[in-house]
């Protein structure tokens, strides 16, 4: 497994070398090593994150050196630990087994102004499109780009569209999207290069709970078409 | 009990040291850009270290007190005043209720981090007060400090009432920090790195024009990143990579081949290859970089970024067993 520093405060640990060939194995992997790292509550590490095959600590340099890192010797420290950890880890499941979650999406015209554009793309009507992404179970392989926001794999290939050319200034809050092989939601207004096939009225970013988010690496999720009446029900 | 931002400048927002442990909910670390200068004013105007300030952009504040504080700000190089008395960076000022605190706009660098006794005392959201203006929620109402905020302190704390005394006749406190703590922006600096986590990614002589070209600050910059117009940085191959963490000093290259080196509100992840990573105690001098200025690189071991780091500390505690004779 590769360790390397990124930058003198942050250590990147590669857990995977290939994320699509398997991107469940991988997923899982990743997130053992996470889990099993935290758990190792290591001396100066102040928090660890994963995306896609990689975990990353972010540490304290001065907060190693005080616990017995060799001060010359900091990074060689941090990785004899994190071995340590990950090898004592493997009994640490990463608690894999969530529920799935439903995402009310409305799929009208007025939330999808990309609806057709998928469609054309793909050589099929928007209610195919709709139903196709609907009928898919998804997962939640990274968390990330603004607070919340969750990068889906399990994409039926067919509705896969390329992002667009010139990323739009301002996405609405609630936009589901597709780019590329992944669909993900945006929780937040925010630009974004994606194409807009829907709206939910789930909050996906809320500061004031804890944790502050609805969806995190490893969730399973499924799309569930609403309608304009249902979708304003819900905001209210 | 509480400040008015009469004036509140050109871009000013409450900040303390950051939040830590939402990184993997996508939520930047945030607070100061230089995190150094914050601890020293707070530390300076007998707070913990961790409390939040205001972090003051290109001047144009002027703030008003309904109550006695001791006042401490430090940055790039600006003029400060409370009524005609010049405020120097790094000195512990005494202002009274009713008086008032400005800042004009800066010779160099562009920002500066005022420290108030008490602390800036907005609600703490996600363990922070530290406003993120990109995602809208901490400091106030995670927007800009506005002409005529008001914003509540917090009590003054014991360290700080001793000062308050002392200075009661003369006002601003004779001693200082070390001149390089209180005053950080420099010119032309060269920012130290160390080889970047993809730096076999880019073709031999782009990792030479980075380490020995000149870069100017793009006017595009703001806290999420500064974006560097110079030579072109090439890749091997144009594709992106799979996203990965990326960290406050990421030197991050797009398609574009122009680096952007990343400070405290970037993104948790990035596609883009990473041709270099500037070391944390260069951060303060990148924080007063301002559009226009010219800065070069010099790739350092992690071994000496680490020693640079340590060091720091040591003297930071040190500097803060030697306040203690000042609050007592």
């Amino acid at each position: 497994m590769e360790i390397k520093p990124l930058g003198d405060s942050t250590v990147l640990v590669r857990v995977a070398e290939n994320f699509e060939r398997a991107p469940e194995e991988a997923l899982n992997a990743v997130l053992a090593a996470q889990a099993g790292i935290k758990a190792a509550r290591i001396p100066g590490v102040l928090e660890v994150t994963s995306a896609y095959t990689t975990v990353a600590l972010f540490y304290e340099p001065a907060r190693a050196a005080d616990a017995g890192a060799p001060r010359e010797n900091i990074f060689q420290w941090m990785e004899q630990q994190i071995r340590e950890a990950l090898s004592n880890a493997k009994e640490v499941e990463a608690d894999l087994k969530r529920s799935v979650v439903q995402i009310p999406v409305c799929y009208e015209a007025e939330f999808a102004i990309d609806l057709e554009h998928v469609a054309e793309h793909a050589g099929i009507h928007c209610r195919e499109v709709v139903d196709l992404h609907c009928s898919a179970e998804y997962r939640v392989h990274c968390v990330g780009f603004t607070p919340g926001f969750p990068f889906l794999g399990g994409l039926p290939r067919k509705i896969a569209t390329p992002r667009r050319e010139i990323p739009r200034k301002e996405i609405p809050a609630g936009s589901v999207a597709i780019g590329g092989m992944q669909t993900g939601i945006y929780p937040i207004k925010s630009p974004g290069g994606w194409n807009i096939i829907g709206r939910t009225p789930l909050r996906l970013f809320d500061p004031q709970k804890n944790p502050p988010v609805l969806l995190r690496a490893g969730d399973r999720v499924r799309f569930r078409a609403i309608t304009r009446e249902e979708f304003d029900g819900s905001t209210t | 009990m509480n400040a008015t931002a009469i004036r509140a400048g050109f871009l000013t927002s409450v900040q303390d040291l950051g939040r830590t442990g939402f990184r993997e909910f996508g939520i930047s670390l945030g607070g100061a850009l230089d995190p150094h200068a914050l601890r020293v004013a707070n530390l300076l105007a007998g707070n913990d270290e961790s409390v939040a300030g205001l972090e003051i952009t290109f001047g144009g504040l002027r703030i008003r007190f309904s109550d006695e504080r001791i006042l401490v700000w430090c940055g790039g190089e600006f003029k400060a005043r409370i009524s005609s008395t010049t405020i120097d960076a790094g000195h512990p000022v005494l202002v009274r209720a009713g008086e008032e605190f400005s800042i004009e706009s800066p010779t160099l660098g562009c920002r500066a981090w005022l420290a108030i006794s008490g602390g800036i005392d907005v609600p703490i959201v996600l363990g922070s007060r530290s406003g993120d203006l990109r995602s809208g929620f901490g400091g106030v109402r995670g927007r800009p400090v506005r002409d005529g905020e008001e914003f509540p302190l917090g009590e003054n704390p014991q360290r700080a009432k001793v000062l308050i005394e002392k200075l009661h006749g003369e006002r601003i406190a004779r001693w200082k920090p070390p001149h390089d703590w209180s005053s950080t922006a420099r010119r032309e600096p060269t920012l130290h790195f160390l080889s970047g986590t993809d730096r076999d990614r880019f073709i031999e002589s782009a990792l030479g024009l980075f380490a020995s070209g000149n870069f100017i600050v793009s006017p595009d910059s703001d806290r999420m990143g500064i974006r560097l117009d110079g030579p072109r940085l090439e890749r091997k191959e144009d594709v992106d990579l799979l996203s990965e963490a990326v960290a406050p000093g990421t030197v991050q290259v797009p398609p574009s081949g122009k680096p952007i080196l990343l400070l405290n509100d970037c993104q948790t992840i990035g596609g883009y290859p990473k041709i270099a990573h500037v070391i944390t105690v260069d951060l303060p001098i990148a924080a007063q970089l301002c559009p226009g200025d010219r800065i070069g690189f010099r790739e350092v071991s992690l071994a000496e970024a680490h020693r640079l780091l340590l060091e720091r500390e040591k003297n930071l505690e040190q500097f803060r067993r030697g306040l203690e004779a000042h609050f007592q």
